[in-house]
């Protein structure tokens, strides 16, 4: 299978690999896929008070095309805040990487895992503003699985 | 010596001719291009007596009584399909059943799943989790309506070889025909379809050195006499079984591929059984939870099947690009699942992902298994620094206790 330069330039020089303290109320985690269908992706966000994304990490179980999808997941959403975030579509991703129709589903997990980083971030927020009292803004996400 | 890349260690999949073959195939092409079936001339009696000869050859080499025994085919894949389906037509008076197992070659299994659609009944054996086939449920599954069992003689990814001869002694005492895929076995393990009581064997001559679109079913003809109904019409070649002008320059590589393997086969699997093990050894030595798919003794010599845990096949292979080599993973195929070989023993999905199969020959050096050795080492441990499921693995959490959303 060919693949295009800038996914093999995500695959072999992967961005922001790494791990975040998923108990810090700042961080939001999102693990999505399953092992046994050959691809997990562990994608977290650290959170301003201003809803800004500072930092993005991640760690990916998968072919290729799933390491650089959630690369470049990362890249893109550093800096932004979570509701820009939360509009990255996966054709957008599939697009940047030039993705072949067999490996589409690679970036629907790096969408999924954006948002399901981003569920989580704002369930813990919405639980902790619960327990300070303080009237809550939105209604709580539904958690994702935990860790 | 310079490595030439990518090294190739993949000769499950095909070899590459060996040159004394290819001197062999030459003069066939221009100087002896007679066909095989023009008895008006001495073109045509050149091209026979080459075809004679290497049907003598190759019988003799496979303990056939005669070169009679031997239809020349395209490939393995037309010789399964002439056993499977021509014995099943021949004798459906006699029996609609057949038995064979979940890690056959597709050639053999979707013949299988055509006879299915046309009345007959297939027994399909699953392999252990060693990718071992047991006798006694091949003997359990016979029936009085049973015609047929088929049996590889070595599984194609996993490298495990079969007890060809503890089935072959059941069938023969239950007056069932027994056909053998010996593609990946012959030549590099012991196969004697008179000592194993085969009486169909599909051959061919990729795998060991000799050219591609030829290959051969054994028919045995004498106790018991095997027919078989042809499965393409025409010209009546090979005694009625296979019509077809004879790939004559195919047939001479065929033999000569052949006769290398009788005079260098013992030591050369030895030789390669080293390299093998070399390989297996480093690799084991410095990295964790690597484990062998397939038997560990009962195994083509140049079969290496390893799962790494925690690493995606597909993804290991875009990183070990400097090796040609091949996946169970899902991601290598078209259909996104897993192989079936690895499945049908119980490996574990995830494990079936992780899978890489070495398949080392003739022409690999020790020089290219200590380089390949390194550089998978360096790039496992790479993609597991990349690897939730590694990083779980180490603070000690069971990724089976997880619950995961399949996608």
């Amino acid at each position: 299978m060919a693949y295009s330069d800038k996914l093999l330039d995500h695959y072999e020089n992967p961005r922001n690999v790494g791990t975040l303290d998923k108990d810090d109320p700042s961080v939001g985690t999102g693990l999505v896929g399953a092992p046994a269908c050959g691809d997990v992706m562990r994608l977290q966000i650290r959170v301003s008070p201003e809803g800004v994304i500072e930092d993005a990490r991640f760690k990916t179980f998968g072919c290729g095309s799933a390491i650089a999808s959630s690369s470049l997941a990362t890249e893109w959403i550093k800096g932004k805040n979570i509701d820009e975030a939360a509009g990255i579509k996966n054709s957008q991703i599939a697009e940047e990487l030039s993705l072949p129709p067999v490996k589409i589903h690679c970036s629907v997990l790096a969408e999924d895992a954006i948002k399901s980083a981003i569920e989580d971030y704002k369930a813990k927020r919405a639980a902790r503003l619960a327990l300070d009292g303080a009237p809550v803004e939105a209604p709580a996400a539904t958690a994702p699985a935990s860790l | 010596m310079a490595l030439k890349f990518p090294i190739y260690m993949d000769n499950h999949a095909t070899t590459p001719l060996d040159k004394r073959v290819l001197e062999a195939m030459l003069p066939y092409f221009t100087q002896d291009f007679g066909n095989a079936a023009s008895r008006t001339h001495a073109y045509g009696w050149h091209a026979e007596a080459a075809v004679e000869d290497a049907r003598d050859t190759i019988a003799d080499y496979i303990g056939a009584e005669s070169g009679k025994e031997i239809v020349f085919t395209s490939g393995a894949t037309e010789s399964d399909n002439l056993a499977i389906k021509g014995v099943a037509e021949y004798y459906k008076g006699k029996g609609n059943h057949i038995i064979t197992t979940t890690i056959e070659h597709k050639a053999v299994l979707d013949s299988c799943k055509r006879l299915e659609k046309e009345g007959y009944t297939v027994t399909y054996v699953t392999a252990g989790r060693d990718g071992l086939v047991n006798p006694a449920e091949i003997e359990a599954a016979i029936t009085d309506k049973t015609i047929l069992v088929s049996v590889m003689l070595a599984n194609n990814e996993v490298g495990t070889i079969q007890p060809i001869g503890e089935i072959g002694a059941i069938t023969r005492k239950r007056g069932v025909l027994f056909h053998c895929d010996a593609v990946q076995g012959f030549g590099k393990t012991p196969f004697d379809v008179a000592r194993m009581n085969v009486d169909l064997a599909s051959l061919t001559a990729h795998k060991i050195y000799g050219p591609k679109g030829v290959g051969a079913l054994y028919v045995r003809r004498s106790k018991p006499r095997v027919r078989l109904v042809a499965q393409m019409d025409g010209g009546g070649h090979e005694r009625g079984n296979r019509s077809g002008t004879l790939n004559v320059p195919g047939i001479v590589g065929f033999a000569k591929a052949v006769s290398i393997f009788k005079q260098e086969g013992v030591a050369e699997a030895e030789r390669i059984r080293g390299l093998r093990d070399r390989l297996h050894g480093t690799i084991s030595k410095e990295l964790d939870s690597v484990f062998l798919n397939g038997h560990a003794d009962k195994r083509l010599p140049g079969n290496l099947n390893l799962s790494f845990s925690f690493v995606e096949g597909e993804g290991l292979m875009m990183a070990i690009k400097d090796v040609a080599v091949s996946s169970g993973s899902a991601c290598t195929s078209a259909s996104l699942e897993p192989s079936y070989v690895l499945r049908s023993m119980g490996l574990d999905e995830e494990l079936a992902h992780s899978s890489i199969r070495f398949g080392l020959g003739r022409f690999n050096t020790e020089e290219e298994v200590d380089y390949v050795a390194k550089l998978v080492i360096d790039k496992v441990k790479r993609l597991r620094e990349l690897s939730p499921l590694y990083e779980m693995h180490q603070q000690g959490i069971d990724i089976k206790s997880i619950q995961w959303a399949a996608h």
